[in-house]
């Protein structure tokens, strides 16, 4: 019988001492990283919600071939914040943000980050900056795609666009000021004996996805505010009749928003690394290929942008470097795939909700990945550039990517947060649903994007009609799904059953206090875990016979 | 009935490859293919699908497999076994997908070397090295100004090189929300995109106003237009028929009904197409296409029709003010 004991770390009654926290705190300038995690993962949940109601809102129109449900003005309005919402209000801040902040001082045995108030003021620019976004819906939202390329951007709706570019300076100074304190936090405050080369995986891609916030998301700044001198200002970076570039802002653009989309996968790939094998009750496969190939992925990430631009103004050679070096980064992201499935293998799988949607997790983004390389190839992206093949590509790697793997995250921690277990049969039927639901609706968009059907068109080639509807179906499908998600985490979390310190028997640091963690995390020195993957040996963090400690253990 | 392990194994790896080459080549996933270089796209697509079906069976049934046989038994609530790494295993998973990429590279390379992607290299540099040496006509009518502008995006099958003179030119202007197309050969301009079979073409593509892009799925390819610069595409179509050409670049609240057609068409029927199109725009005394009534004037030509439409002499009178002609 091989458990975690907890017996010696954790005081049976807590002592007075070890601080509670109030349900009020949440609505406050709170500098405690758990309290900031948990703000940040409600409010971009609710910005989950709104996004999934404008994707509704798409797909509505899209379920005919005529342009019957909303104005085409309208639809294109609703693709862009659709868009924006999802990447700027709901991953980035969900998966750097929400579990970064609560997992990485707790994962490194540390009482906080490193700048605490920093913190709290990365969160409190989003709700600002997300309200702004949304109120641009009464002065004529922006229509010009969440890419917002001029001349097009510069000639629609002039405040929609302004509104846009401040809130998305705003967005983006969040993540920025929340990777400066992960990277910080985690180069610095690991508790002693706790290296490199030993924190539990979701370090590793917490280190490189600020860092390609840090590089990237300044360089986006950039185009934006010569975008903005553009619209408002009068001058003519990007606009051809002034002499200006079109092609110069999509360089700009996409040096910052492919790393983006690393931003938004790198956190959950650590997340999985995490969940996975607490599940299977097995070590995490392969530990130094994945921390890793979370570095090499956030390098090549930097050098790939013009995959984006391959029908634009860019030179052949060019397109072959570019074509290469996205080829090359299957190979990090394999390296990951292949480990998971590994880690799975043999072990003894507890298939909870958070087990499933980590499995469903790497299930989707293989064939998200695997459309990816398709798309690497710069002759055949000429033909599905700018069409569904693409649409249908973003959409695994991003919902069957992040979205599942943030769902695998959340029932996973939820108890941690809460202190109390989600209902576990309405997990399952969460996960089902959600299944059915994205497959059907883009599997397939892979078709209709071969086929001849472009990307932000409100009306389409008849020849389309039965898919679309098809994909229409799956949509509300996803809609629906989501329901008994947000009523029982609701529910549980208000009225669920308490979860104790360790419901899984984890071996990683966050488990080994109460749930939820007090005030100071731990009490007295946190907890010395040499191996967060230790599943399958005997493990009592308390007590180690000499021989086992190294000198290293004991001193950084 | 105990079937060895590696014999298993062996019969699912025979079974993958063999519904991956399967589904390559008959995934029916692509519209017909009407131009030189769409079949090489279309291959190397078969390709890329074959190696990912693999891939994806591999995985999904490597995690479906363990779904199923590696759940927890029931009331056991120890662990795994502690295995943590396999060199030579994470050698070849890392190995394997390093020489696909790298053969999926090459392998693209050479199907966009083939389509002329690279040509525009190759002509600059060409131009550069052998100032004065004689260059294929159609060069020097794109080249008059100076090699160093920016003249981006030649991609086709014929490479400008192998064009004797022959072939097709077409300026094409994408802007809010239409294709126009100029024949600056003989002067015509139409809404859609007449085009002789086996015939080179060349597209030269222009913006008025915002990012467009051509696209022709059947051709399998697609260039943006942009404003305040000429992008190019060259090919060769091969197969007759009515094809549409797509815009794919946000342009607008009517982007999606930004559409234009090319025919292609034997050489017999462009030609017709182009005298007709000639005669059509050039005013006559002697018009060779009789336009009954070109010369009475709307109230005489309408006269017998007013019943049938439903209206009166004056309300034609109210509608269509007279004037000469």
């Amino acid at each position: 019988m091989i458990t975690a004991q907890l017996d010696g770390i954790l005081p049976v009654n807590p002592s007075p001492e070890l601080t509670e926290r109030k349900w009020w705190d949440y609505f406050t300038f709170n500098t405690d990283h758990k309290v900031i995690g948990i703000q940040y993962l409600v409010t971009s949940f609710l910005f989950y919600l709104v996004g999934g109601a404008l994707a509704t809102a798409v797909r509505k129109e899209l379920s005919t071939p005529e342009v019957d449900f909303v104005s085409r003005e309208l639809y294109n309005s609703l693709f862009t914040m659709h868009a924006t919402v999802m990447i700027f209000l709901w991953i980035v801040p969900a998966a750097n943000g929400a579990f970064g902040n609560f997992l990485l001082p707790l994962m490194i045995g540390a009482r906080d980050m490193a700048f605490p108030r920093l913190n709290a003021i990365a969160f409190w620019l989003i709700p600002p900056g997300g309200i702004l976004l949304m109120s641009s819906f009464l002065v004529g939202a922006p229509a010009s795609g969440w890419t917002s390329y001029p001349p097009l951007s510069l000639m629609n709706g002039k405040w929609g666009e302004l509104i846009w570019i401040l809130s998305l300076l705003i967005l983006g100074t969040s993540s920025i000021l929340g990777a400066v304190n992960f990277i910080t936090t985690l180069l610095l405050m690991r508790r002693p004996g706790i290296g490199l080369n030993n924190m539990p995986l979701f370090c590793w891609a917490m280190l490189s996805s600020s860092a390609l916030v840090l590089i990237s998301t300044p360089v986006l700044a950039g185009a934006l505010i010569l975008l903005c001198f553009d619209l408002i200002g009068g001058t003519s970076f990007f606009n051809p009749t002034g002499g200006g570039d079109p092609i110069v802002y999509q360089h700009m653009f996409w040096f910052y928003s492919h790393p983006a989309v690393y931003i938004m996968i790198l956190p959950v790939f650590g997340l999985v690394s995490e969940i996975l094998p607490v599940h299977a009750r097995k070590p995490i496969f392969g530990y130094q290929a994945i921390a890793y190939s979370s570095l090499a992925i956030s390098f090549l990430g930097l050098i790939v942008w013009a995959h984006h631009m391959f029908t634009s103004g860019v030179p052949g050679w060019l397109r072959m470097f570019f074509m290469v070096a996205t080829m090359v980064i299957a190979v990090p992201t394999g390296i990951k795939v292949f480990s998971w499935v590994a880690t799975v293998w043999g072990g003894k799988l507890r298939l909870n909700s958070g087990m499933l949607f980590a499995m469903g997790f790497v299930s989707m983004f293989v064939i998200g990945g695997l459309s990816g390389v398709m798309l690497a190839s710069a002759p055949f992206d000429i033909h599905v550039h700018d069409t569904y093949f693409v649409v249908a590509h973003l959409h695994y790697v991003l919902f069957g990517g992040s979205v599942f793997g943030l769902y695998a995250a959340i029932y996973h921690w939820f108890p941690k947060m809460t202190g109390r277990m989600i209902n576990e049969t309405w997990g399952k039927v969460h996960f089902v649903l959600t299944l059915v639901g994205f497959n059907l609706c883009f599997l397939p968009m892979h078709k209709v994007g071969l086929a001849g059907m472009p990307r932000r068109v409100a009306e389409y080639d008849p020849q389309f009609a039965a898919i679309n509807l098809i994909c229409s179906i799956g949509a509300y499908l996803l809609a629906v799904s989501t329901i008994p998600f947000v009523i029982n985490a609701v529910y549980s979390w208000v009225r669920g059953p308490k979860a104790g310190a360790n419901p899984w028997n984890a071996i990683s640091p966050e488990w080994q206090t109460l749930s939820p963690p007090p005030i100071e995390n731990y009490l007295g020195e946190p907890p010395f875990v040499p191996d967060p993957y230790d599943y399958g040996k005997d493990y009592n963090p308390g007590k180690r016979p000499m021989s086992q400690v190294k000198a290293a253990d004991l001193w950084r | 009935m105990n079937i060895p392990t590696n014999i298993a194994t062996l019969i699912v790896g025979v079974l993958v490859t063999l519904i991956s080459f399967w589904v390559g080549q008959h995934h029916g996933l692509l519209p017909v293919a009407a131009s030189v270089n769409a079949p090489l796209i279309d291959g190397l697509f078969d390709t890329m699908i074959t190696l990912s079906v693999g891939l994806f069976l591999l995985v999904q049934g490597a995690l479906i497999f363990a779904l199923f046989k590696f759940r927890k038994p029931k009331d056991d609530e120890t662990d795994g076994p502690p295995w943590k790494e396999n060199l030579p295993l994470e050698i070849l998973w890392t190995g394997i997908p390093a020489i696909i990429v790298l053969g999926l590279s090459v392998y693209s390379f050479e199907v966009y070397s083939s389509i002329g992607g690279l040509e525009q290299l190759a002509m600059q540099a060409h131009h550069h090295s052998m100032k004065g040496a004689a260059i294929a006509a159609p060069l020097n009518s794109t080249n008059q100004s100076s090699p160093t502008e920016p003249r981006l995006a030649t991609i086709g099958f014929t490479a400008p090189a192998n064009v004797k003179g022959t072939g097709v030119t077409v300026d094409v202007t994408g802007l809010q929300y239409a294709w126009i197309f100029n024949y600056p050969d003989s002067g015509i301009t139409s809404g859609e995109l007449h085009l002789p079979l086996g015939q080179d073409v060349q597209l030269k593509i222009k913006a008025m106003d915002v990012l467009h892009a051509f696209w022709v799925p059947q051709f399998r390819l697609k260039q943006d237009a942009i404003p305040g610069r000429e992008t190019e595409l060259w090919f060769k179509p091969t197969v007759i028929g009515t094809y549409p050409i797509v815009c794919a670049e946000l342009c607008g609240s009517f982007h999606g009904a930004m559409r234009s057609q090319v025919i292609i068409e034997p050489q017999s029927d462009y030609d017709a197409w182009v005298q007709q199109q000639l005669a059509d725009s050039t005013p006559s005394d002697h018009p060779t296409i009789a336009s009954a009534g070109q010369s009475q004037s709307v109230e005489t030509r309408l006269a017998p029709r007013l019943a049938e439409m439903g209206i009166s002499e004056l309300t034609l009178a109210q509608v269509h003010p007279h004037h000469d002609g």
